[in-house]
């Protein structure tokens, strides 16, 4: 197993985007780390620059100490599991787990003896003699990743693998990709757009935005102390509130304006409270009431007339709150996160 | 059954007898005996025989053009296959510049009505000693072969999705072993239709095969057909009977590739 490095690394495609403007990120040796970000961010072309698929306009890459910027990909060492899982459907699932150790000219005893404990890992070993037209989702899915095992290579590459999969079993896979790596210690560099996915899987996380990086750190620093107004509105589900000016709190619990520039408030629904009218900070008028189950996720409107902004509130499922009630609202003072409505920089 | 039922029925029926005549026909009069062939024709025949097929071979040694057709239309086909494969693997998957250009070129080849080539080839062709020979017949075929050839396969490979040679190349794959490994195998049904349509092109060409070549050891069937006719008579009855011996091996290899090839054109049409 191998560190990754992206040093400066720039990336403009002949169509004039914008893909990478100098990215830095270090991935250390054994590392699960997750790129993550809206479509566009950038996230896949690094991944596929690490890959080789992609070569850089400017900046360097390393795998371990060694530069390979200008490999081809086949000379890098590393395996990846495609968004489309790009098994070849000409090939059976044995051939398909066999390719990369036969493409290094591995003999048929060693192939056999690598492919056999893969596939039983993988619980594949029924299917071995299919083609990927005849396998489930779930099974062609486990076919790529054990494709990528196999091989014991120096990084592992993962473009969205979970993105085709139902709901239920993107969960198995999620906890059976933690697993796998704990057993393997393998350097993997993961990419999603799912903030939630990026979260659970992550040792660390990059949260990526047009091409930069806007936050690096593990999974609950980011999510306790997000970096920018970016990051905080882009992981956490619900979404952070952002109000500018603060609206949600009395005006003598707002911070003066740092500089000229005026100051935004952020806060997790989890961490407002309904309480009585009148009682809170504020009070807000009940516009939407999602029960999720465990809770209730209510949309409001500031002000007691409800013309306010919007702010989202995760309650408790009891008692039911009707939709165009008055509640007053209370903000937990330790988990308030001030930005520079600007630069979208965090204040404290 | 009902009214619409019916009428389809009909229409179909006359449609087949339409497109079908022209070929019982053909193969009737090949087995009609010359005397017979212009009194009397009647759709049933009374007297079948070999006569004209006889003729074609022992007295005009048809079995020459024939392998002069198999010899030139199998090494263009392979010339394109092979090479146009190459070409239009480049075309549909690397990135360079001036790829539209070169793709417009190599239609703009192909699109030269061939009267107005035959002359300046035959010059060249001379001043190379290349004029009735095997190679002076695949070299001028080439030029409009292999730029079907390329168009047909570029559409093919375009087809295939990339990331199956990206994994691949990951995979610790060259991009060479990557189109031999995983592109050509999944192109086959692509590169069947192009080999058989490229052989059909070549084997029924007829413009070049006249000019170029000087003697019956090396002209074609169909200048060979062509040549039949005499001063005084018209053999008709050879003329048909060499129609279905050039024209049968090319249905039989279209008939065993049908399914591929409709595979290959309509790839990629829907989602499968």
């Amino acid at each position: 197993m191998a560190s990754v490095r992206l040093e400066g690394v720039e990336k403009v495609y002949p169509n004039g985007h914008v893909a990478a403007r100098g990215l830095d990120i270090a991935v250390a040796d054994g590392e699960f780390m997750v790129l993550v970000g809206p479509s566009g961010c950038g996230k896949s072309t690094a991944l596929r620059m690490i890959a080789g698929l992609e070569t850089p306009t400017a900046g360097r890459v390393l795998i371990g100490e060694r530069d390979v910027t200008a490999l081809p990909p086949q000379e890098r060492d590393i395996a990846m599991v495609f968004q489309s899982y790009a098994l070849y459907p000409h090939m059976t699932v044995r051939q398909n787990l066999a390719f990369g150790l036969r493409m290094r000219g591995e003999t048929a005893a060693a192939i056999a003896g690598r492919v056999e404990p893969a596939a039983r890992a993988l619980g594949l070993e029924g299917v071995l003699d299919r083609r990927p037209g005849q396998l489930s989702g779930g099974q062609r899915q486990r076919v790529a990743l054990g494709r990528a095992m196999v091989r014991d290579p120096q990084v592992f590459l993962f473009d969205e693998p979970l993105s085709n999969l139902d709901a239920k079993l993107r969960v198995e896979t999620r906890a059976e990709l933690a697993r796998l790596h704990r057993r393997l210690a393998a350097t993997i560099v993961y990419v999603t757009h799912d903030q939630e996915e990026a979260l659970t899987l992550g040792g660390r996380v990059t949260v990526m935005r047009d091409g930069l990086v806007e936050q690096v750190g593990p999974p609950m620093e980011v999510y306790r102390r997000p970096a920018t107004m970016f990051v905080a509105g882009f992981v956490g589900s619900p979404a952070m509130n952002l109000l500018e000016g603060g609206l949600l709190l009395p005006p003598a619990a707002r911070p003066t304006a740092a500089g000229d520039g005026s100051v935004t408030l952020g806060i997790r629904p989890h961490d407002v409270e309904i309480v009585a009218p009148g009682t809170g900070d504020t009070d807000a008028r009940v516009d939407v009431a999602e029960p999720r189950g465990s809770e209730l996720l209510l949309h409001l409107r500031l002000g007691a007339d409800g013309g306010g902004a919007e702010v989202r509130v995760v309650a408790p499922p009891e008692p039911s709150v009707p939709v165009d009630a008055v509640v007053g609202l209370r903000c937990d003072r330790q988990r308030l996160h001030w930005f520079d409505s600007r630069s979208g920089r965090r204040l404290d | 059954m009902t009214r619409t039922g019916r009428w389809q029925t009909v229409a179909l029926a006359v449609l087949v007898l339409a497109t079908g005549f022209p070929f019982y026909w053909t193969i009737v009069s090949s087995l009609t005996p010359e005397a017979r062939l212009f009194q009397a024709p009647s759709l049933i025949p009374t007297t079948l025989v070999l006569d004209h097929y006889r003729a074609l071979f022992r007295e005009r040694d048809f079995w020459v053009p024939i392998r002069n057709s198999l010899v030139v239309a199998g090494t263009t086909t392979a010339f394109c296959v092979a090479v146009g494969g190459l070409c239009a693997y480049a075309l549909a998957r690397l990135r360079f510049r001036g790829k539209a250009p070169i793709l417009g070129l190599i239609l703009a080849v192909s699109v030269f009505p061939q009267i107005s080539v035959v002359s300046p080839l035959y010059l060249l062709l001379r001043s190379l000693h290349l004029i009735n020979t095997y190679p002076g017949l695949v070299l001028p075929y080439l030029t409009f072969a292999m730029p079907l050839t390329v168009w047909l396969l570029v559409g093919f490979f375009r087809q295939l999705p990339a990331e199956l040679e990206e994994a691949a190349m990951v995979d610790g794959a060259s991009r060479l072993r990557a189109m031999w490994e995983v592109i050509l195998p999944l192109a086959l049904p692509g590169l069947a239709a192009t080999a058989i349509l490229t052989f059909v092109y070549c084997w029924n060409e007829f413009l070049f095969a006249l000019s170029f070549t000087l003697g019956p050891e090396r002209q074609t069937v169909p200048v060979a057909i062509a040549l039949f006719r005499g001063q005084y008579q018209v053999p008709w009855g050879q003329i048909l009977a060499a129609a279905i011996v050039a024209t049968t091996p090319v249905a039989l290899l279209v008939l065993a590739f049908q399914r591929r090839i409709v595979q290959g054109l309509t790839a990629g049409a829907v989602k499968g």
